[in-house]
């Protein structure tokens, strides 16, 4: 059968999310890390790093592809283990939920800076 | 087709199985995906502690003298490290690079190596050790 990632959903969509979300974390994890080594000046230096236009933006992207990638993976988890529809239903609620929230907390924590 | 449908032999007695250690790198990814999930909210709440005002921020840095805190940390160090080094693998083995047998289980070392030696510079640093 031929599967496309622009075809039908046979999960091919969720499993390349899971892959672009975790390369931008990775790229933002590495960019952080140099950012870091070069030294940061206090609380100070911190807010100006976290406040500059490009990391900000860099930032949110890493926040939008955690929340993703977070409900890929958790979701799998419950489908995994979890097999009685009503609890099921219940925990990927809770977790997107969850998720979403976490998602507009952040972005607010580096988008009021 | 019933003739397809035989009983296959079941043996799911987890502490008899003895996975190779790919097989442990791929449950600790399961292991610290979950655990960091579930620690999200605290992440973020530092974040916001760390960027807010000065009191916010001593707020912050208090936070780090309980050493329970600290451990809890280099928990969620060690998990970050773990994913993002098995992560790198599995984008690898995707790309079908490495995925031969011994290959394989040769990154696996390397994902423990790597996750476990940086866990213990970063996190000895966070512990206070220099």
């Amino acid at each position: 059968m031929d599967r496309i990632v622009v075809g039908a959903h046979y999960g091919l969509k969720d499993w390349l999310t899971q892959r672009i979300t975790g390369i931008v974390m990775a790229l933002y994890t590495l960019f952080m890390a140099a950012a870091l080594l070069a030294g940061v000046n206090g609380q100070e230096g911190w807010r100006a790093l976290m406040s500059h236009g490009f990391v900000r933006f860099f930032t949110f992207l890493f926040i939008i592809s955690l929340c993703w990638h977070a409900w890929i993976g958790v979701r799998d988890i419950w489908m995994d283990y979890v097999k009685p529809a009503g609890i099921r239903l219940t925990l990927h609620s809770l977790t997107a939920i969850a998720l979403i929230g976490y998602a507009g907390w952040a972005i607010q924590v580096i988008w009021r800076l | 087709m019933p003739e397809l449908i035989k009983p296959r032999p079941k043996f799911l007695n987890l502490f008899a199985i003895r996975l190779p250690l790919a097989g442990y790198a791929s449950i600790f990814h399961r292991v610290s995906g979950i655990g960091l999930f579930l620690m999200l909210p605290l992440l973020i709440w530092l974040l916001d502690k760390s960027l807010s005002t000065a009191e916010a921020y001593a707020q912050f840095k208090a936070f780090f003298d309980c050493i329970l805190v600290k451990l809890v940390l280099v928990g969620l160090l060690w998990a970050f490290l773990h994913h993002f080094c098995m992560g790198v693998r599995i984008l690898l083995l995707d790309i079908h690079v490495g995925i031969d047998k011994v290959s394989a289980h040769n990154s696996s070392i390397a994902v423990m190596a790597v996750s476990l030696t940086l866990t213990a510079v970063l996190g000895a640093k966070l512990l206070g050790i220099y």
